[in-house]
């Protein structure tokens, strides 16, 4: 690890004053951070500890939620409020990395958490997100945990998290704090598909720290859940996951929500799936189609062509099991 | 910088750049807590923190200030075992013992959780009940610790005998 001054911060004011100082990055968990300096992947001058700041849930005027950024995973699942309203966000978490690493594992550090492309942790390697123009060595490698969806030439990389493919189902707003202000950014903007520059992973400007994640009420999300497909039962990063919510009305489908994790550089939310959807018998069948339209639009890469139909076969069971339970 | 570690207070003077494991390890002498990977993926350095389990090996010690650590040595009272150490030994839960600590801190903490109602990946309801701890919920809130003997099954069956009565 390169040398660097530690600071706990007492107040978010404080947070983006010290922050102001050159190669300076806030400190979390610690549980991808930490990992990534000591690979020398991230080499910050000045770490900010946050994890002391707006770790609170709070109910909004609204009826939705307001959690605090500094708020560590297994708070956040074991929240009742989560667990009644929101049991796709709880089911999403706890499928995540190890009960150890979620008691570390802060909100707004699971937002910023960096891909596991095998090629990205091996310096050795040449990769666009690590050496901005170096190349990317997945794309004729090994890519079968790799992106189906959205990726482009310069990075074929997936975003890892399972929270946030939950998140990323519900109507949800980021809070930031920074040099310049605060401002929201809607949950679906905040993480950037790769482009050109795949070093570019979200729409925080420098400096600027997660204050918090806005849940808006929605009732639909009280019967919902999230499925993940890995490579063994648990501790294991996902495949394909799927976090879905439905509204059937009369054996139609009057209102639906898709995410997928697992094949795309940012939490995919299923938007052609949820469109076919809408007004449709609440059927296998329509389910089946409703995922073949989202997945319409997948390139798979040369190790990965199994994702195609593990995410159609993912879609339509989760939507199944929700449909069952309602019956 | 000041903690608690095991019960004692103590002070060090401490890089930021240290883990938790290290400074328990390398700096006073509590070499009970084991380095695997060093990297999160093998539950080896497991240790409890205001209760709580995490990895030492992710954190850094100046992120503890303040705060009371228990370690594997931290365990047996008056000079016997703490009853899940003991029922490791009745049940074969270890051939070489590397995983062993983090096996048993991991443990202590999973089952308090169990206790106070946190559901796992496989838990059905999500009411927040004491979750009763089956086979099923231990291997999965147990997925964190990894035992490359492959003692596995006596590892169930100690923790599962030790705190079936707890949690039911
Ligand atoms: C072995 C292993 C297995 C794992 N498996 C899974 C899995 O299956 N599913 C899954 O979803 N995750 C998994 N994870 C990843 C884990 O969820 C993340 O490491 C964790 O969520 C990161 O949170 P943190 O608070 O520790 O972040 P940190 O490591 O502290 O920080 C991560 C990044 O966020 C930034 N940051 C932190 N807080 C803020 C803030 N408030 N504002 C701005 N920037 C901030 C930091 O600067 C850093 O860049 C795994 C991790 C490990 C080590
Ligand atoms: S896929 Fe992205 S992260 Fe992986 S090597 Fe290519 S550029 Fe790097
Ligand atoms: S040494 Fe910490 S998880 Fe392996
Ligand atoms: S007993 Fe040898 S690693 Fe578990």
């Amino acid at each position: 690890m390169i040398p660097f001054a530690y600071q706990r911060a007492g107040s978010v004011a404080e947070a983006i004053a010290v922050a102001a100082r050159p190669q300076s990055k806030y400190l979390g968990g610690g549980t991808n951070l930490v990992d990534l300096m000591r690979e020398t992947i991230e080499a910050p001058a000045h770490l900010v500890d946050v994890t002391g700041l707006s770790t609170a849930i709070e109910d909004t005027d609204n009826g939705g939620l307001m959690v605090g950024a500094g708020v560590r995973n297994t708070a956040l699942a074991e929240h009742p409020a989560v667990r009644s309203r929101f049991p796709l966000l709880s089911r999403a978490i706890l499928a995540g990395a190890s009960g150890q690493i979620r008691n570390m594992a802060t909100v707004g550090g699971n937002l910023l958490q960096r891909t596991r492309c095998a090629y990205f942790y091996d310096d050795a390697a040449r990769c666009n997100k690590r050496a901005p123009g170096a190349g990317c060595d997945a794309v004729g490698g090994f890519n079968r945990i790799h992106a189906i969806l959205g990726a482009s030439p310069a990075c074929v990389a997936t975003h890892p998290s399972d929270m946030c493919v939950a998140l990323a189902a519900l109507d949800v707003t980021v809070h930031l704090d920074g040099p310049d202000g605060g401002r929201t950014v809607p949950f679906g903007d905040f993480h950037l598909l790769p482009g050109d520059s795949p070093d570019v992973e979200t729409v925080l400007r420098p400096g600027e720290l997660i204050t918090a994640v806005e849940i808006a009420a929605q009732p639909l999300a009280a019967r919902s859940t999230y499925r993940k497909v890995r490579d063994r039962a648990s501790y294991a990063f996902a495949l394909v996951s799927v976090a879905a919510a439905i509204e059937v009305d009369g054996g139609t489908v009057r209102d639906v929500r898709i995410a997928l994790g697992g094949v795309a550089h940012k939490p995919w939310r299923a938007h052609a799936a949820e469109a076919a959807l809408i007004g449709q018998p609440a059927r296998s069948d329509s389910f089946r189609h409703a995922a073949e339209a989202e997945l319409a639009a997948a390139a798979p890469l040369s190790g990965n062509g199994f994702k195609v139909e593990l995410a159609a076969r993912a879609i339509t069971a989760v939507l199944d099991d929700l449909v069952e339970e309602r019956a | 910088m000041d903690l608690v570690i095991n019960g004692k207070p103590v002070s060090v003077d401490v890089d930021p750049r240290v883990s938790l494991l290290d400074l328990l390890r390398e700096r006073l002498d509590l070499p009970g807590t084991k380095k695997g990977c060093n990297q999160g993926a093998c539950g080896a350095c497991t240790v409890l923190v205001d209760g709580e389990r995490i990895l030492s090996c992710l954190g850094l010690a100046v992120q503890y200030e303040g705060r009371s650590v228990t370690t594997v040595e931290g365990l047996a009272e008056d000079g016997s075992l703490h009853r899940l150490q003991q029922a490791f030994i009745d049940h074969d839960g270890f051939q070489c013992g590397y995983c062993t600590p983090g096996q048993i801190c991991s443990a202590i903490g999973m089952a308090a959780e169990a206790r106070r109602g946190l559901p796992s990946f496989v838990t059905a309801d999500l009411d927040g009940d004491p979750v009763p701890l089956s086979g099923e919920e231990v291997r999965e809130r147990m997925s964190g610790n990894l035992c490359r003997c492959g003692a596995y099954n006596g590892i169930v069956a100690a923790i599962t005998e030790t705190f079936a009565e707890d949690v039911r």
